[in-house]
């Protein structure tokens, strides 16, 4: 049984919320954290302090150990085969960029495609331009229903044998609608290309397994799933990360080199990680993954779409508010209220003492596809509650343009 | 300060009938698109500049309130002065933003906005559309130089 008022206590922001009378309804854009990542941040600097991988001592020898458990945590929660195919980076836009410099602009080339969606964040498309604009290879999108939803035809008939990598959201930034991402791979792999998944705003609320689901690139940060922000993993089955370049030389990446500019890098993970990397930030990682592994991941995804259920149930009672996402069944509530422009709500909201993000949400060629420029997104997580969502709707009703005007007096 | 019922009209006012909205198809007129600095409001500012006098302001696009309100204020305030005078009262209006000494009274319904400066997230709305036309009027000026 799932006891979010016992997970409340393991968060002191939830704390600090109260005394500022404030709901946070932004885990979108970054989570809290629970005490026990905090103090493992802490115990870093006051009593493991030392670099990895590089120390002939034993606080070395120990902080190294436990770096490298964190990949094999890691490893463990998405059911990844070996821990060579956790590669840390400083966050999902980290891993993201890797993957197109590193796998793209190596192995594309002019008249191959990349095939994403009108959906994506812009860290998951703006490297696919670049990789676009130095190989000549060109980015075309699978159609999406006239409501952002997604549909397996519409990726079967945008499929051909040009494409060689499929890139996408597991869950949008925007819309929160889950990818079916075991037919795409499936798919894709009948065709040889490679699948590469952005799971920043799905490994902190679905369960995931790489292998069943067969994706050949995974990347997500640890911040907006109760880690330490600059923290990212880039997942990659070893064969593709074995043949990829990394994004960065430097030290810790090489086995050797000569005064010839001749290079023997080391093998994958530790080639791509170059330099010291964010040492307790992974520490503190691995205890958010090992806390998200006491709760289950299964009952997180369970507690995280009955939230979000009924917040979408409460949000129809609204007759000022328009919603843009209503089949989504994750995290993210993406609305209007009816003639108000976005942001003045949020400042409105703000005042209220609500938390939530105004904006286009870095996914700017969505526009189209919601014909909104502009719209506010309600994301909860683990540690929210409905009696949140209750106060947020109870606020919705009684905004009015003047009350968001006053907000910002 | 301004009494904060004064204050929402105007805002209100202005952001509901938002003057000199429109641009125009004339090359005669400088030109600001301002959407770099935030990834929200999307302002298109236009100037006309003769003579060492601004003959003509007008903008359009998509905006909230405070970004709306605030560019057709400054456009009523600075239309038809000398470039000169329309640079100080931008001073005025930036000082008041910066919680500076400032002259209210050149102000007139930019006053509006005298607690802005209180709201950290909405800074940016109330200087977006005032950025561009200083840019301009100094554009101008350094080209006279």
């Amino acid at each position: 049984m799932y006891d979010v008022l016992k997970v409340r206590n393991d968060f002191p922001m939830i704390q600090t919320l109260k005394e500022r009378h404030m709901i946070y309804l932004d885990s979108a854009a970054t989570s809290f954290k629970p005490q026990c990542v905090i103090d493992k941040v802490n115990e870093y600097y006051t009593k493991e302090n030392a670099n990895i991988h590089r120390g002939d001592y034993d606080l070395s020898f120990e902080v190294s150990d436990e770096y490298e458990n964190a990949r094999k945590t890691c490893a463990k929660f998405l059911n990844a085969k070996k821990w060579e195919e956790i590669v840390f980076t400083n966050g999902a836009s980290s891993a993201l960029n890797l993957v197109a410099y590193g796998y793209g602009q190596k192995f594309l080339k002019e008249g191959d495609v990349i095939l994403s969606t009108e959906a994506e964040h812009a860290s998951n498309i703006l490297p696919w331009f670049k990789v676009s604009e130095v190989t000549g290879a060109k980015i075309e999108y699978i159609a999406l229903n006239h409501d952002g939803t997604f549909d397996i035809e519409s990726f079967k008939k945008a499929m051909h044998e040009g494409v060689k990598v499929v890139t996408l959201a597991h869950v949008s930034n925007v819309l929160g609608y889950i990818m079916p991402i075991k037919e795409i791979t499936k798919i894709a792999h009948e065709y040889g290309a490679v699948v590469v998944v952005d799971g920043a705003q799905s490994v902190p609320h679905l369960k995931t397994d790489v292998c069943d689901l067969d994706m050949d690139f995974l990347c997500f940060s640890s911040h907006k799933m109760l880690g330490p922000s600059g923290v990212g993993v880039l997942y990659g089955k070893y064969e593709l990360l074995d043949q990829m370049d990394p994004f960065m030389l430097g030290g810790g990446s090489n086995a050797r080199f000569d005064i010839c500019g001749n290079i023997l890098l080391k093998n994958p993970p530790f080639k791509f990680e170059a330099g010291t990397p964010c040492v307790e930030g992974v520490l503190g990682f691995k205890r958010a993954l090992e806390y998200l592994m006491d709760l289950g991941m299964d009952n997180v995804q369970k507690y995280g779409h009955e939230l979000h259920a009924y917040f979408m149930e409460r949000m129809k009672e609204l007759d000022n508010v328009e919603v843009y996402n209503p089949h989504a069944q994750t995290s993210i509530v993406t609305f209007n209220v009816k003639n108000i422009f976005a942001q003045d709500v949020a400042a409105y909201l703000n005042k209220m003492g609500i938390a939530c993000r105004s904006g286009n949400h870095c996914a700017k060629i969505l526009l189209n596809v919601i014909g909104a420029s502009e719209t506010i997104r309600a994301s909860v997580y683990l540690y929210n509650t409905k009696e949140e969502i209750d106060y947020l709707i109870e606020t919705l009703k009684g905004v009015t343009l003047e009350k968001c005007i006053g907000a910002s007096l | 300060m301004m009494e904060e019922s004064l204050k929402r009209a105007i805002i209100l006012d202005h952001y509901q009938h938002p003057r000199n909205k429109g641009l125009k198809d004339d090359p005669s007129y400088m030109s600001r698109h301002m959407a770099a600095d935030s990834c929200i409001d999307d302002i298109t500012v236009m100037m006309k500049i003769e003579d060492g006098e601004v003959k003509d302001v007008c903008f359009d696009g998509q905006a909230c309130t405070i970004s709306t309100s605030s560019t057709s204020i400054m456009s009523t305030l600075i239309k038809g002065q000398s470039v000169e005078k329309a640079l100080m009262i931008i001073d005025e209006y930036y000082k008041m933003i910066d919680e500076e000494h400032y002259d209210a009274e050149v102000l007139e319904e930019a006053n509006a906005f005298d607690t802005l400066s209180k709201q950290a997230n909405r800074i940016n709305c109330g200087t977006i559309g005032v950025k561009a036309m200083n840019e301009m009027l100094r554009e101008y000026q350094n080209g006279q130089q």
